[in-house]
């Protein structure tokens, strides 16, 4: 017990400040308040300080980061948003919160439900940004957003948002989630095109069948 | 046969011999263990600490089966040695439901006993102090009772029926208006209430007591520590005697942050409990998740694919690593150094963060086990990333913060012999984790009965001999390199394939049953009691939460110790309020 633990824990202090000066003699002006800079400080090659001066600066999400979800839309001609949902109710249920709320349409004539949302709520209050409803939401409608900065003044009028706050267009979701928006895509349109093949199958079957049985009705004419 | 069936047996039937009539094997479908009489109940306790080995009580709770009008207390005992448990119930009608308290044998069960009091309001006859722990005295009956309900009730099961097809939306506290949204038990009136003796001590902010015996006429004083003070790391108080400064007594007071996780968990389907379990102890969710994910998988009968595997205990890994680096920072905070170790433990651990956040997409609140795998694969750039952690910047940070500290002489000095917890008493106290493992025994559940893949990589269980302060910060030293380790071959063993086996589902039908699962937490053993009638909600689901747990030697702990010392005795602990009060 001579202090000499001491001095040598303090080496590593010492060391670590003057990295930080080091640095930023390196860098100059590219270590604070540019993307560059960013990234840099928040990855594992950093020397001296790391921290992040929020808000100036922002960290970037990474694609898989979850807040509040939103709905997504299909960008119709006239500018206004188509929702992908079907109201299937699914989201309703897994949600643990159990924030999500929403009124089925009806067929106005026939009253019976018709697959659209009429209205559709999510408490922002009490979801807890869980990404449940993203994941089993089977008709990619409900995505998990990147937008963390929602503080209001006012909770009682701000915080329970509407179809219209939650509707964003595809082209958004392409955006903060590109690979998954890719992968959705893709299986869509393999979906799609199993379909297609399908039908075209079905029908040069049931051609097949057609000319066969013209054939045989020829024959048995024949004979 | 193979040695451990032999073994079982010979305990069956040295069990079912020595105790006829009063013991029965529980025959119940998906049940396990022993149902015992409850005037039995102490005697075969003894039976199993003192002659079959079983010298660690693990977990204590209870069930209220209502329709069958029965409160039945669960028990798991384990011998430190290693093995599965032994599980032992007893059950008692539910309008008077006594059982005898096994604080005389097991000294853990102080804590978990008056739990069960408090929110099952079963009594332990022969507690010494049985009273309410989570909840305070103005609270009107036990919660987790199947016939109690809060004032604002909406339906017994989620999901409720007012969300879909016609969700029109309200907010629960405009049904429910502040002022009118507490019940009182008949007759108590909160502004005409005082504390009785035993508690006046916790409610009163400073007070004096005679000293019993000495021949100087001196007073102690009770100095409340907390629920509002940095070092108590959330909200929690320590109510202490002192001596001058000398700690003459101490009792945790706890529950400030107790939103009844469980009566929570019983209303949510099983898959919603996922996300619930992040926020009990937010400093380690990744190993929340496997514990919850372990117990539910076993009454379904999946397991997950390999990839899975390996994911999972990745993920476990590096949650072990951040906590235990948080937990020194932290606990060099509580020791003066205010904020310079932490701030290089946390630059650790944001790195960490970064992974579970690109991989779960939330740093704290990962959500990401499911039942029979996980919810994402980890991406080619994400695994690089946690490659050249595990194998450069981790131990190079982890040699450099040990330079930093370990032999500095405060840490020293004011670690070494203090807060001292023998074997024995660690055993006793069904200390958990780092703290037990720091006292001597080397007990870690990955070894004693590994769970998931972990008896295929090569690591040492952790163990120091001193039991005190400095030697829990030492152990977690230890810890984040066999960590390190495991996470080394993990990367290098980790096969190709699927992350989840079978479809994913949001509606699980679990057998009816109970089942146990646990897991070694960064906190000690994290276990999930969960019970299943069939239905798609848990009957009874109960954590076993390390951090409440751990707390039941912290008296014993800081008796005849400084009252500056508390402090840092509270930090090497570690405790997560959110899994404490739960
Ligand atoms: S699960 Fe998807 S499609 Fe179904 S109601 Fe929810 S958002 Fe709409
Ligand atoms: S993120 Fe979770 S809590 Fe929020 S709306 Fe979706 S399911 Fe509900």
């Amino acid at each position: 017990m001579d202090g000499s633990g001491i001095l040598k824990g303090l080496g590593v202090t010492i060391k670590r400040l003057i990295a930080t000066y080091v640095d930023d003699f390196k860098r100059g002006k590219a270590r604070y308040r540019t993307d560059e800079g960013i990234a840099y400080r928040s990855s594992a090659e950093v020397q001296g300080i790391f921290t992040i001066q929020y808000p100036d600066e922002k960290l970037p999400v990474p694609e898989e980061f979850r807040f509040v979800p939103f709905l997504v839309g299909e960008e119709q001609e006239d500018g206004t948003l188509d929702p992908r949902c079907t109201a299937c109710g699914i989201c309703t249920k897994v949600c643990p919160a159990q924030c999500i709320w929403i009124v089925r349409s009806k067929d106005p004539k026939t009253g019976r439900p018709r697959p659209k949302p009429a209205e559709f709520y999510i408490d922002i209050d009490m979801c807890m940004n869980c990404g449940l409803c993203a994941e089993y939401c089977p008709f990619d409608s409900i995505k998990m957003d990147h937008n963390y900065e929602l503080a209001t003044y006012d909770r009682k009028a701000d915080n329970i948002f509407d179809l219209q706050k939650l509707l964003k267009p595809v082209s958004y979701y392409a955006q903060i989630r590109p690979e998954n928006y890719k992968r959705e895509e893709e299986a869509r349109r393999k979906a799609e095109e199993a379909k297609r093949k399908a039908a075209e199958a079905r029908a040069k079957a049931a051609a097949a069948r057609a000319a066969k049985a013209k054939a045989k009705a020829q024959q048995a004419k024949k004979e | 046969m193979s040695e451990q069936t032999v073994m079982i047996q010979n305990e069956e039937d040295t069990l079912l011999s020595r105790f006829p009539k009063v013991v029965r094997k529980d025959e119940r479908k998906g049940y396990e263990g022993y149902v015992v009489e409850a005037n039995a109940l102490t005697d075969f306790a003894r039976t199993l600490r003192d002659e079959l080995g079983y010298d660690y009580l693990s977990s204590v709770t209870g069930v209220d089966y209502l329709p069958q009008g029965q409160m039945e207390v669960v028990y798991h005992a384990y011998k430190t040695t290693g093995g599965p448990a032994l599980v032992f119930k007893v059950q008692v009608p539910r309008d008077n439901p006594v059982v005898p308290s096994l604080v005389p044998i097991y000294p853990g069960a102080d804590f978990q006993e008056r739990e069960a009091w408090d929110l099952l309001g079963i009594k332990f006859e022969g507690h010494p102090n049985l009273k309410r722990i989570l909840l305070w005295e103005g609270f009107h009956g036990h919660p987790l009772r199947k016939d109690w309900r809060e004032p604002y009730f909406e339906a017994e099961h989620k999901p409720y029926k007012s969300r879909f097809p016609e969700g029109k939306v309200f907010r629960a506290e405009e049904r429910n208006p502040f002022g009118k949204n507490v019940d009182y038990p008949a007759g108590f009136d909160p502004a005409q209430w005082t504390p009785d003796n035993t508690n006046a001590l916790i409610y009163e902010g400073l007070g004096r007591v005679e000293k019993a015996s000495d021949d100087l006429p001196t007073e102690q004083i009770v100095v409340n520590l907390g629920p509002q003070h940095p070092s108590t790391h959330g909200v929690f108080r320590m109510v202490v005697t002192l001596d001058g400064e000398t700690v003459v007594d101490l009792e945790p007071v706890m529950g400030y942050l107790h939103r009844n996780h469980e009566k929570i968990g019983e209303r949510n389907t099983w898959l919603m409990n996922m996300p619930f379990t992040d926020r009990l102890d937010y400093l380690s969710p990744m190993s929340n998740n496997f514990g919850y994910a372990l117990a539910v998988e076993k009454l379904l009968g999946v397991k997950p694919p390999e990839r899975a595997e390996y994911i999972r205990v990745i993920m476990a890994e590096l949650t072990r690593i951040q906590n235990h680096i948080f937990a020194i920072g932290m606990f060099l905070n509580d020791m003066g150094a205010y904020f310079t170790p932490s701030l290089y433990a946390i630059e650790e651990r944001e790195l960490i963060l970064d992974v579970f956040e690109a991989v779960a997409g939330s740093r704290m609140m990962v959500n990401y086990f499911r039942f029979g795998g996980v919810a994402r694969d980890i991406p080619e750039d994400v695994m690089k990333k946690i490659h050249d952690l595990a194998f450069e910047r981790l131990p190079r940070r982890i040699d450099e913060l040990d330079r930093y500290l370990t032999n500095s002489e405060i840490v020293r000095v004011r670690g070494e012999g203090v807060g001292v917890l023998t074997p024995e008493q660690a055993i006793a106290y069904s200390a958990a984790g780092p703290v037990l493992r720091a006292s001597g025994v080397p007990y870690d559940v990955r070894r004693a009965e590994p769970y998931s893949i972990y008896d295929r990589f090569d690591f040492d269980v952790a163990v120091r001999y001193h039991g005190d302060v400095y030697d829990r910060y030492l152990i977690r030293m230890d810890e984040v390199r066999q960590s390190i380790r495991i996470i080394q071959q993990a990367l290098q063993q980790i096969p190709e394939g699927p992350i989840m086996s079978g479809k994913p589902q949001y509606q699980h039908r679990v057998p009816a049953g109970e089942s146990y699962g646990r897991v070694e937490g960064p906190k000690g053993e994290l276990g999930f009691y969960v019970v299943s009638t069939g239905k798609g909600n848990p009957w009874r689901y109960h954590v076993r939460a390390p951090s409440f747990i751990n707390l039941t030697a912290l008296a014993e702990m800081t008796k005849g110790q400084k009252v500056a010392d508390t402090v840092i005795i509270l930090g090497s602990i570690d405790i997560v309020l959110g899994e404490t009060d739960r």
